[in-house]
């Protein structure tokens, strides 16, 4: 929270609390700003929050603790799989929301377990080979595991999954208030996404201060000293993994329900290296940042893909390059750019791992800070 | 320089003594190549004993497999009579077993009070380590400076300091440094030996590697010389340092 409003340029070093206000105005007014342009930007909106959470699990394994995870996405897959074996007429089950999505999330972190167990012995580059193996490898089996017997239903996907209903409140329905008065199912899922954004990062920030996030950063920074400091490296990084993992899992158990349709295309490679992006680009480490990040980083290419074409048929006459192309471009670009202006990400993180009343010295928040 | 060698002051007599460390016929390989090819060495309580030898006997990682860092293929490694093979590094640490490991490893990206309240990783006693950090600090004033800093802005001599502090907060019976003196000048090494020393007549075992044979040989009571994977002599602090081999092959002199 603070370090999202210590973003707003002026207020935020300035007028801190101004700056929070801000940040909880904008919050709640966000999908009301986003309706004035038209649902497709609540949609975009929507997804945002679930790539902020994506990003914020990521940044637990590759933030926090330093391991370079590839195959995010895999987690994602199987909390949205799992909502969709769950809660849809494909195995004609039809859990509530509660289970389900609690469900994806442990789902989820076993896979988390399953992948570390065996590859965090590796390191830097191996582990992210290894897990983009392990990504590609999830998305392949959904792909094919519809024959001999159908669990995925291929590259169909699956179809009608079940919203989230909460006490019998579909809140995939639009709330029709009078005749011409209605509130979309959109805004509520903004909110519902919300707050499973808001408790995530209640949550993160806590692990990050406790003997957890030490530890986790002090594997990071370095190995052997962690274990020479009694650190148990094995089950700290496994813990890392399968926490991030949990998120991942959470957030496509929402995706599946927000979609209602899943397939394995929505998990390539790109979608993983997406996530990163957004985590490398915001700051890598700081939770502020990976939001703002996720933020950009999902606006970014919808802004593109409405305006793109539009704009160069009227500088050039005609359109040269396709919107998908530049969006690639305009990732690259951006994290090139940020590499030679901002090395540490747009908000850089701060060595911060104790609860201030732990610490007798006030860290100094001078230069010299890495 | 350091002339003195604190055996003077000890009382403790290293043969009437059980053995805190015992080590036997200890092997340690990567993979197909054996870095350690089967050594025995000896620590009592209160002794302060340097291994050296030249790049790649295997010093650093003898000092490892001790630490539990690194698994050793066949051998026996007694802590206080008991054998700790099997233990994890974490579980060695919690029975007294230190490791300050070579280069430094501080934790660059932790203030330097969090990277020392690290080293009190495992201890759930508030008061004990609140009472150890003080300690720290006098025992490193340069430190204590800086505590509210960044510990990789710090200059190496300061960086391998508070690697000796956070290694102290675990309250170690044994400390193991790989290498304290790496890249340091002269002046900062003679301070960190003194860190050391004073550490060492607080009741705290020393095994320290060097490839500085002069000041280690000066500055411990016994030495152990190890040369591809073996130990080649033994012997005190003293006699090594007189020793026509040693002199030739470590301190540089021609026969």
């Amino acid at each position: 929270m603070n370090e999202l409003a210590a973003v707003i340029p002026w207020l935020g070093t300035h007028k801190p609390r101004a700056a929070r206000w801000v940040v909880i105005v904008l919050m709640i007014t966000a999908p009301l700003i986003a309706a004035f342009f038209g649902r497709t930007w609540m949609r975009v909106l929507d997804f945002a929050l679930l790539y902020v959470m994506l990003a914020l699990g990521l940044n637990l394994v590759v933030g926090f603790a330093g391991l370079l995870d590839l195959g995010y996405i895999a987690f994602y897959a199987v909390g949205a799989y799992t909502w969709a074996f769950l809660a849809s007429p494909h195995f004609g089950l039809h859990l509530p929301f509660w289970i389900v999505l609690p469900a994806g999330a442990a789902f989820a972190a076993l896979a988390g377990l399953i992948l570390g167990t065996p590859v965090l012995r590796l390191r830097g580059d191996y582990l992210a080979i290894v897990t983009l193996g392990f990504g590609e490898i999830v998305r392949i089996f959904m792909n094919n595991l519809n024959y001999p017997v159908n669990i995925t239903n291929g590259p169909q996907g699956i179809n009608a999954l079940d919203p989230i209903i909460i006490f019998g409140w579909d809140i995939s329905r639009n709330w029709q208030v009078t005749d011409n008065l209605s509130v979309n199912s959109l805004f509520f899922y903004y909110y519902a996404f919300l707050a499973c954004v808001i408790g995530s990062v209640i949550f993160i920030q806590r692990m990050q201060v406790s003997r957890m996030g030490r530890a986790w950063a002090a594997i990071r920074d370095d190995d052997l000293a962690a274990k020479a400091i009694g650190i148990n490296v094995r089950n700290v990084k496994l813990l890392a993994f399968s926490l991030g993992a949990t998120f991942g899992g959470v957030a496509g158990g929402l995706f599946g329900a927000f979609q209602g349709f899943v397939s394995p295309e929505s998990f390539s490679l790109m979608e993983s290296i997406m996530v990163l992006a957004m985590v490398v680009f915001g700051g890598m480490g700081n939770l502020g940042g990976v939001i703002v990040g996720a933020l950009i980083l999902s606006f970014l290419p919808e802004v593109l893909r409405h305006h793109a074409v539009p704009l160069q048929q009227a500088v050039f006459g005609t359109v040269i390059l396709d919107p998908e192309v530049l969006r690639l471009l305009i990732y690259a670009l951006a994290l090139i750019l940020m590499m030679a202006l901002r090395p540490a990400g747009l908000i850089p993180a701060h060595s911060r791992y104790s609860r201030p009343e732990l610490l007798k010295a006030e860290p100094v928040p001078a230069e010299g800070r890495a | 320089m350091l002339t003195d060698t604190p055996s003077a002051t000890m009382t403790t007599n290293p043969a009437t003594t059980a053995p805190i460390l015992q080590l036997k016929g200890v092997k340690i390989s990567y993979g197909q190549i054996t870095a350690v090819k089967g050594i025995d060495l000896e620590l009592h309580a209160g002794e302060l004993v340097c291994l050296i030898g030249a790049n790649g006997a295997g010093k650093t990682t003898t000092l490892n497999a001790i630490a539990g860092t690194l698994p050793i293929a066949t051998g026996n490694i007694l802590y206080q009579g008991q054998h700790i093979e099997g233990l994890p590094a974490h579980q060695r640490l919690r029975r007294g077993l230190a490791l300050v490991p070579e280069g430094r490893g501080i934790f660059t990206r932790l203030t330097v009070e969090e990277n020392l309240r690290m080293g009190a990783y495992t201890r759930r006693d508030k008061d004990g380590v609140e009472a150890d950090l003080e300690r720290v600090y006098t025992l490193l004033p340069r430190v204590k400076e800086r505590l509210a800093q960044v510990a990789g802005t710090l200059s190496g001599g300061e960086q391998q300091m508070v690697a000796i502090g956070r290694a102290l907060l675990s309250r170690p019976k044994l400390l193991l440094l790989d290498e304290p003196s790496m890249g340091l000048a002269p002046l900062v090494v003679e301070k960190i030996f003194e860190v050391v020393r004073t550490v060492m007549r607080e009741g705290v075992t020393v095994l320290l590697v060097e490839q500085n044979a002069n000041l280690a040989l000066e500055f411990a009571q016994r030495g152990y010389v190890m040369e591809s994977g073996l130990m080649t002599l033994t012997g005190t602090g003293t006699e090594l340092l007189h020793d026509p081999r040693v002199r030739a092959a470590y301190l540089g002199e021609l026969d």
